[in-house]
């Protein structure tokens, strides 16, 4: 179990890509994206600790920290993502007012009429 | 001051866009954007000729010296890049308010316009700096401006074609991200220069190739290279006209630097090739998306999709370019990528042109144009002509770099495939200009577009005869990028 955060890793990314594909409904693909980039924070999170080391804040009691440079990188792409996932929420809004439905494939039959 | 211009090349179109709310009238913040895309386009003037004159130039932000800080470096390849997106950028704008006048209510122009900007910053951005990281930020910045804009179009389609690109950009550029994450856990930096260095000395090639892998399915993603694709013909078909305009001429030209960058500046072609067939990869799905596009954009009624799938094709030819893998060919790739953008842009602006005054895109829209609107036909024509490959137009320099290559490599199919391609295009494009000059049956009075929009058309049409007689600045940039990319030496 050397790498278990590796796997959690690999299994919420294949889950979150699954889902994207597989499902019709486009909030239920957005949560399968957000699984998806969720993967993806635990993965840089998990590069950064390092074994035996305290969270990087500087004390006279610890010598060994984990690599603050990963957390900062994944916050930085958490509010990426919460800005895709608040314009993709939005477009959903939309299509909703548009289509009058959220299920990909009545829309695609609305969008040829 | 020339120190300073890096940063705010990118730093000055994301301020404008903010800045643009301070006015309350949507002709006040067209203006400003001009204004903001003017400065923007001389301070990429200023930096190019720094460039060719005196060589790389590197920024520090926030002073923090590299790798440790974020570093932006432009070199002769971006600076041409830079030069290119910004030039585009202006000259759109100005064809702007005329434009979205019958296409966007009033009320909505403001945001047309911020998100314009926010869109050009994130281009910039991904050009300018020297930090994969940073790259995959503005790489974010410049896509949700984009699904943004998309979703402005007229038709209800316009929705369903941005969330449809939301989805697969936002994938690819988890990929890319999952890519760099990778690459730093090897390495432990992000700097592009320093990560040039220490790719070299990794050993886990496995989780190398890895890295790569992520790194170039994301961005061939973003760039809309043949299997990658489904999401471009909606996206550029139904967003406003003018957006496709500028989406057309510059977005994917920028995924294709990224990646040109980061396979030949900084993991070396030859360290790629070696754990991944990166460069046959490209050179088939090149030769198909030549073939594949250009029939199918044959077989398309809306004039908009016809010409994106065109492009999809074009960026077949890019790849064929990066695919042959001699200087020439990344010599071709990357005129091409220059020429292409005057190109498409002054189609798609002419194809606005007839959006502003039939209000449709659908090819029947076009019978009789050509006595109605003889400018804008007159621009369209001479477009089509520099995207066949006539001589004298920029798209001759361009496929003919690519032919020289493929025979220099001994590449014969490849000759072939642009030949056949080109044949394709001229019977697609025919179509158009055909039913342009026939006559129609209601013999309607000359109705030519606003002259803002025939300049901003004009002055691309001029662009692509300019670059297919005067090759100095194209071919010597060109020529220069790809040797210094081809040497190794990043910058």
């Amino acid at each position: 179990m050397d790498f278990f955060n590796y796997w959690v890793v690999i299994a919420l990314m294949m889950t979150g890509l699954y889902i994207v594909m597989a499902q019709q409904n486009l909030v239920k693909k957005l949560l399968g994206l957000n699984i998806f980039q969720t993967a993806i924070f635990i993965l840089y999170i998990s590069v950064a600790k390092v074994l035996g080391g305290t969270a990087p804040i500087y004390t006279e009691s610890a010598t060994l920290y984990s690599n603050p440079l990963p957390h900062v990188l994944i916050l930085t792409a958490i509010v990426v993502g919460i800005a895709t996932m608040a314009l993709a929420l939005a477009l959903v809004v939309r299509i909703h007012g548009a289509y009058g439905s959220i299920e990909d494939d009545e829309i695609r039959d609305r969008s040829k009429q | 001051m020339i120190s300073h211009l890096p940063i705010l090349q990118v730093v000055l179109p994301l301020l404008a866009a903010p800045a643009c709310l301070i006015f309350v009238r949507a002709r006040s913040i067209w203006l400003f954007t001009c204004l903001a895309c003017l400065l923007t386009f001389g301070i990429s003037v200023a930096l190019f000729l720094h460039v060719s004159d005196v060589g790389p130039l590197s920024y520090e932000v926030g002073g923090w010296p590299a790798p440790w800080g974020i570093e932006y470096t432009i070199d002769s390849l971006s600076s041409y890049v830079l030069l290119l997106v910004s030039a585009i950028a202006a000259v759109v704008i100005l064809a702007a308010n005329s434009s979205l006048g019958p296409e966007l209510p009033e009320r909505q122009q403001p945001a047309f316009y911020v998100l314009f900007l926010l869109c050009l910053t994130g281009l910039l951005g991904i050009v300018a700096t020297g930090d994969v990281f940073n790259v995959f930020v503005f790489l974010e910045v410049s896509s949700l401006a984009t699904y943004a804009l998309i979703a402005l179009g007229r038709q209800r389609q316009a929705l369903w074609a941005a969330y449809q690109y939301l989805i697969v950009g936002t994938i690819g550029a988890s990929f890319f991200l999952v890519g760099i994450g990778f690459l730093y856990a090897l390495t432990g930096t992000l700097n592009m220069s320093d990560l040039s260095e220490r790719l070299v000395e990794v050993e886990q090639q496995q989780l190398l190739a890895v890295a790569f892998g992520f790194v170039v399915v994301g961005i061939a993603l973003k760039m809309a290279l043949l299997p990658l694709h489904g999401w471009l013909p909606n996206a550029y078909a139904f967003a406003p006209s003018i957006a496709t305009t500028f989406l057309a001429a510059s977005a994917t030209k920028v995924s294709l630097y990224l990646f040109i960058r980061l396979y030949y500046g900084v993991f070396g072609a030859e360290t790629v090739d070696a754990l991944l067939p990166v460069s046959i990869v490209f050179l088939l799905l090149g030769i198909i998306a030549v073939l594949a596009a250009s029939l199918v954009a044959f077989r398309q009624s809306d004039v908009k999709r016809m010409l994106a799938f065109s492009s999809i094709a074009q960026i077949g030819y890019m790849a064929v370019g990066i695919g042959v893998g001699s200087t020439l060919g990344l010599q071709a790739s990357l005129l091409h990528l220059f020429n292409h953008a005057f190109i498409k842009g002054a189609l798609f602006l002419a194809v606005a042109s007839v959006v502003y005054r039939t209000g449709s895109s659908q090819i029947d829209a076009f019978r009789g144009l050509g006595y109605r609107m003889p400018w804008t036909m007159a621009g369209l024509v001479l477009a089509s002509l520099s995207l066949i490959g006539v001589p004298l137009t920029a798209g001759f320099v361009s496929k003919w770099f690519l032919v020289l290559a493929a025979i220099e490599s001994g590449l014969w199919v490849v000759v072939l495939i642009v030949l056949v391609g080109s044949f394709i295009s001229l019977f697609y494009l025919w179509k158009i200009v055909e039913l342009a000059y026939s006559k129609s049956d209601s013999e309607a009075s000359r109705n030519e577009a606003p002259p803002l929009m025939l300049i901003a058309l004009w002055v691309l049409v001029i662009a692509n005869i300019y670059f297919g007689i005067d090759t100095r600045l194209t071919v010597g940039a060109s020529a220069s990028a790809a040797a210094t990319l081809i040497e190794g030496a990043p910058w």
